[in-house]
């Protein structure tokens, strides 16, 4: 025979009738909108924060050194122009890597302007050298005064001024979407602050009769937060599965300006998404849980305090 | 003990900070265990002055001792445990229209915490007193006014409080359930439980002889 049961009250027993008061459908739908918004916007922050890491740090170290008549005996020492800057490059310690690109390499360089018979035109041709430098480190004054007298006329074009301002472009958009972040959070605070409210006024009767009966502020606000807490999540989730095949559109679209290299997507365009969206996208139902949990907790108790 | 000194009540009125007066200068003092009859016309005001027993209102001025806490000066996180040794019978029955008779019964209980074991032991027994026993899951509209009336009285006293209190409990019960009652009322108070009935039923006062408070234009004109 069972023993006496200890169970406090019936789970999920709705003294309040919030099953009718907070609307299963309406909220839970807001929500799922906001969640759909603040996904784009999470990718948005994460893509531009990517791009602006990636700019920075790969783009923005490499460096182009033309040599005019690469061929011809440098002006200081024995040997080719651009064997001679190519080693006075690998000796200085802000030069990471230097490497002439070869015919091939050059050949489709120029592709674009010079078109497929570049080589025949008979234009002189510099060498080029991709040189990648140190991060966070310019070519010397010296290095310059010297690769000038072995090479006259040698070119050194450093990426740095648009790389800044792509940059600073992509800062701009992370803190665009960030702000777009806090804004959708605000609203998703106030859809359920209103829901909360048109609850405390359907269900005024029922929560005077409670409250008459000694209920406590926190369980009443409790009751109406438990609700709010599942239709929020429910709404979180909803929004975030919805956002998903728009995240891995515009993931496949950005992989080449965020990737060194080119990322074959077309078995799995879900690799294309971030590893850290993937990571934040369960957050939403998270967030958009404690965004109804703690609005809808001090929208209820803020309104109890007109009860005695 | 319930000590009313000095105390007047005013609504808040639409446009204004306040409304007239509907208490005045009440003054008075009940022992623990007592039993009050709170006659007077209507409109005197005998509602508005449970309301104040309850917890419901608070004073517009004066000072009121509900079982022994001064009500302005309690903390507000300590009214709730003071009101549920608080019963009330309203004279509208106010039940919870989405949950059955037992669950409106069963809701103080919930409240206070009580194991589920015993919530369901202690309605039963209750709803089955009141002649409720085969209507424990209908709901409040499905029940007839007096029905509706004994899940009210189930519901106030079924915490066997410190403090109950009735306003027109017989209203909607025949004789023979208003005997019953007031045999429940006398023996909750036999066992230390201070009662007020107010009531306008005065074959009820006259076959259950006791002191009463005594309500007319807001004004206490009568303390037996």
């Amino acid at each position: 025979m069972a023993g006496p049961d200890r169970r406090l009250r019936p789970a999920g027993f709705d003294e309040l009738g919030l099953r009718r008061a907070l609307a299963d459908r309406i909220l839970p739908f807001l929500v799922a909108a906001m969640a759909f918004l603040a996904a784009l916007a999470l990718a948005g922050f994460i893509g531009a924060a990517s791009l602006a890491r990636h700019w920075q740090l790969g783009a923005g170290s490499t460096l182009t050194v033309q040599v005019p008549e690469p061929a011809a005996p440098a002006a200081l020492g024995a040997g080719s122009r651009l064997d001679r800057v190519l080693g006075l490059l690998h000796a200085s310690p802000a030069i990471l890597h230097a490497r002439a690109l070869d015919k091939t390499e050059l050949d489709r360089l120029l592709h674009p302007w010079l078109g497929a018979d570049g080589a025949t035109l008979g234009l002189k041709l510099p060498g080029v050298i991709a040189v990648r430098l140190a991060p966070g480190v310019r070519p010397s004054d010296t290095l310059r005064s010297a690769i000038q007298a072995t090479a006259p006329g040698t070119l050194m074009e450093r990426q740095g001024s648009w790389i800044r301002r792509l940059s600073a472009l992509a800062r701009s958009l992370q803190a665009c979407a960030g702000l777009a972040l806090l804004v959708v959070a605000a609203v998703a605070a106030a859809v359920v602050a209103v829901a909360t409210r048109a609850g405390l006024s359907a269900r005024r009767e029922a929560i005077e009769i409670v409250h008459g009966l000694g209920a406590t502020d926190g369980f009443i606000a409790g009751r109406f937060a438990a609700r709010a807490t599942m239709l929020a999540a429910i709404g979180g989730g909803a929004g975030a599965v919805a956002a998903l095949p728009v995240l891995v559109e515009l993931a496949v679209l950005a992989a080449p300006f965020a990737q060194s290299m080119p990322v074959s997507t077309g078995d799995n365009p879900l690799a294309a998404v971030p590893a850290v969206l993937w990571m934040m996208l369960p957050a939403l139902p998270l967030a958009a849980a404690l965004i109804g949990f703690v609005t809808t907790q001090i929208t209820v108790r803020r309104w109890l305090r007109r009860l005695p | 003990m319930i000590r009313f000194e000095d105390v007047g009540l005013r609504y808040p009125a639409p446009g204004q900070a306040a409304g007239p007066e509907v208490l005045r200068d009440i003054d008075f003092t009940l022992p623990d265990g007592a039993f009050r009859w709170l006659l007077g016309p209507s409109g005197a005001g005998k509602s508005s002055l449970l309301r104040l027993m309850y917890l419901a209102v608070r004073p517009s001025r004066g000072r009121i001792f509900v079982l022994g806490t001064e009500v302005a000066s309690a903390r507000r996180a300590a009214l709730p445990r003071l009101r549920r040794r608080i019963g009330v019978v309203f004279q509208d029955f106010r039940l919870l229209r989405h949950l059955s008779a037992f669950d409106n019964v069963a809701l103080p209980l919930r409240l206070a915490g009580r194991p589920e074991g015993q919530v369901r032991a202690d309605v039963t027994e209750m709803l089955r007193w009141v002649g409720l026993a085969r209507k424990t899951e209908a709901a409040p509209d499905a029940l007839s006014g007096g029905e509706q009336q004994r899940v009210a009285i189930a519901r106030a006293v079924i915490t066997r409080p410190s403090l109950l209190l009735a306003d027109e409990p017989t209203g909607n019960l025949d004789d023979v359930q208003a005997e019953r009652l007031m045999q429940l009322f006398k023996e909750m108070n036999r066992l230390g439980t201070t009662v007020i009935v107010a009531t306008h039923n005065d074959q009820l006062v006259y076959r259950h002889p006791a002191p009463s408070l005594r309500l007319e234009n807001g004004r206490l004109t009568g303390s037996a």
